[in-house]
């Protein structure tokens, strides 16, 4: 459904654009549509996980690579294809206040897109339609009709973003952090929602976290970035309970389990980087890296060890 | 010989579970305690608002022993931050503090004149804010911010002696010793907490009060500072109050742990009992609802949502999303009862 082929995107600041910030570095993967898929985008700050999100979303266009829907690249469309494209995949951010018009009513952002893609024929299906898609995502209609973006909390916001994309019913929603500023009780409802969305209604996401432990529990694929480049990709399972890139494992062994008898026993010091440290060429992880070799001053390249399992580490060519 | 050895460490192993718990009750019998560092009796922190009186804090009372970590849980808008502040006495208007008590090491400490607070504070009390980017002056050099804090405390040296002892403190809290001569703006978030760590145990206090030490970090380096509260509790014997809506951090450092719902403690017990046996309704859905890595469950969320503090549910401020809730939970509040050195705001414990 989704391609994403070589994509890079340089950030340029400073006079005569002397600093460059490479967000995004040569970043290639695949969302098929045989079965509805939830595809997760997982890495630390300055990952590039959202830039990605935004370039996939078309609001920013990538300074090299492409980003094809259906075959298509997506920044040469024609308005038809491109009103098509913009129905289909549907966003959700991360801060849902700053999603919505403060001086506009909660309905108006439900109504829009009903006129906009002309969804319904009649007012009555329409109101029929803002109800079904509200109580879809456990919010009651009366509760957050007629009301403004500030009177709701934030995790009402939250889902009223997903009743629009589900209103709007797209084969993919791309999810930017939809859950990490809502509290655990709120959150398993919002995740179990998308597990619903995707079984019953056949919706692709792609999630973009930082967190795995919610990543595990809904995706199917996994993909793990650090500083603009994939690091390992594959299925959920293989990435998470035999994850082979150094890094991935460092991740994997930091997160905190939520059980007193599985403390951590022994202590583990991974050297902080800051950004400017990061060597251009070579391996991105390799200040950080437990295991490097000189080998890794060249940038490994993204190989193929198992089905559906991808590692970019020297360790395995 | 070595057979009957070898099957008492099966044994330990299968019952290990009931071994810790065994543990934990030997160390709680019987409170007020001995080692009690501070003890906080039915503390009121409210804030005034034009829609009405918001009760943050409502009667809460705890106590956190030497040495000890004690967590403080709950989802946002329970309390927790306020309680930290009103424990701190740094809270703003428009809060308020209601009555209660907060006694540490038996001196009331809303009872204390300003100079005699300023003494307390870094030497015995000291405090890591929820946000420790913004903490730090970011116009002085991370030494002279240290320089200016031992001078407030009549700790007057030569600049080289003082250099000797920041360079310690940060290479204690795994910095370099260079980091003294930079601006916060040059360190990155991980490195800001440690250098915020550093300053909180410079004066070695008893208690510390953590608020999210770890939230909006990166979880390689969210380890890294969850493992230097564990080592500097060893090292320096202090206890410290680690509030968090992070549960996986709570499960990792705290001894034991108070769950907060709307002002309200519902539950304290050891760690391990928390999530083990939780007993309010309330810390079983919390547990609940938070995935484990490598552990295949369906999460279970809170139907509803927390109340509004302007206006709780009369009763239990649970009941309407508790799927236990009876005719009572609806008209009287629960007490905190005590059962087995555990305590709990739930009628189903009577």
């Amino acid at each position: 459904m989704i391609e994403v082929r070589n994509l890079t995107k340089v950030f340029t600041s400073g006079f005569l654009k002397k600093t460059r910030i490479v967000a995004v570095d040569n970043v290639s993967f695949k969302l098929y549509d045989k079965a509805p898929t939830i595809l997760t985008l997982a890495g630390e700050s300055g990952s590039g996980k959202t830039t990605i999100a935004k370039l996939i979303l078309g609001f920013i266009k990538p300074t090299k690579g492409e980003v094809l829907y259906k075959g298509k690249n997506i920044w040469k469309m024609s308005n038809a294809e491109w009103k098509e494209y913009r129905k289909n995949v549907q966003a959700v951010f991360q801060d849902p206040y700053s999603s919505f018009n403060p001086l506009k009513k909660i309905d108006d952002v439900l109504w829009t897109p009903i006129k906009k893609f002309k969804i319904t024929q009649s007012k009555d299906e329409a109101l029929e339609l803002i109800n079904k898609s509200l109580e879809a995502v456990g919010l009651r209609p009366n509760e957050v009709l007629g009301k403004y973006p500030h009177e709701l909390s934030g995790g009402q916001r939250q889902r009223l973003m997903l009743a629009r994309a589900f209103l709007i019913k797209p084969s993919l929603i791309v999810a930017d952090e939809p859950v990490s500023m809502i509290d655990a009780s709120l959150r398993a409802n919002i995740l179990n929602l998308m597990l619903d969305l995707k079984r019953k209604l056949g919706v692709s996401f792609i999630y973009i976290t930082h967190d795995l432990s919610t990543a595990h529990y809904v995706s199917d694929q996994i993909i793990i970035l650090y500083r603009g480049s994939i690091m390992e990709m594959g299925a959920a399972d293989k990435v998470i309970y035999s994850p082979k890139h150094p890094y991935t494992k460092i991740l994997i062994e930091s997160i905190p389990v939520p059980d007193p008898s599985r403390r951590w026993r022994k202590k583990i010091v991974i050297p902080e980087t800051r950004l400017e440290q990061i060597k251009s060429s070579g391996c991105k992880f390799y200040n950080r890296c437990p295991v490097k070799t000189a080998k890794c001053i060249t940038p490994p390249p993204l190989i193929k060890i198992e089905e559906n399992h991808w590692v970019a580490c020297h360790r395995y060519s | 010989m070595y057979f009957i050895f070898f099957v008492i460490i099966i044994l330990l192993k299968v019952f290990k579970a009931d071994f810790l718990i065994f543990l934990e009750a030997g160390g709680i019998k019987g409170l007020p305690h001995d080692d009690t560092l501070l003890y906080v009796q039915e503390l009121k922190a409210y804030y005034k608002t034009p829609n009405g009186l918001v009760k943050a804090v409502d009667n809460v009372s705890f106590t956190v022993r030497r040495n000890e970590i004690f967590g403080i849980a709950g989802e946002s808008g329970c309390g927790k931050s306020t309680l930290a502040m009103a424990i701190l006495r740094l809270l703003k208007p428009p809060g308020f503090i209601n009555g209660g008590k907060v006694l540490f090491k038996g001196k009331n400490l809303l009872k204390l004149s300003p100079k005699e607070l300023r003494e307390i504070r870094w030497k015995s009390l000291s405090y890591i804010p929820q946000s420790s980017m913004n903490a730090l002056n970011p116009v002085l050099r991370i030494k002279d911010q240290f320089i200016d804090m031992f001078k407030e405390h009549g700790i007057k040296k030569e600049e080289k002696e003082y250099e000797e002892m920041i360079k310690e403190l940060l290479i204690n809290v795994g910095l370099a010793p260079e980091v003294m001569n930079m601006y916060p703006h040059e360190l990155s978030g991980g490195m800001r907490q440690r250098t915020i760590i550093a300053m909180a145990i410079a004066l070695r206090p008893e208690l510390i009060i953590a608020d999210e030490p770890t939230t909006a970090l990166d979880v390689v380096i969210q380890r890294g500072i969850i493992q230097l509260l564990s080592e500097i509790r060893r090292k320096y014997n202090i206890a410290i109050i680690l509030i968090t809506h992070d549960m996986a951090v709570h499960a990792e450092l705290a001894d034991r742990i108070g769950i907060m719902y709307a002002g309200k403690i519902v539950e304290i017990g050891s760690t391990y009992e928390i999530f083990k046996k939780p007993l309010h309704p309330y810390t079983d859905a919390l547990i609940n609802s938070i995935p484990i890595l490598g552990v295949k469950k369906t999460l279970k969320g809170i139907k509803g949502l927390p109340p509004d503090l302007k206006n709780p549910p009369p009763g239990c401020r649970f009941h309407p999303r508790c799927p236990m809730a009876m005719e009572i939970c609806k008209l009287q509040e629960p007490p905190l009862i005590s059962i087995n050195n555990r305590k709990v705001a739930c009628f189903l414990y009577r």
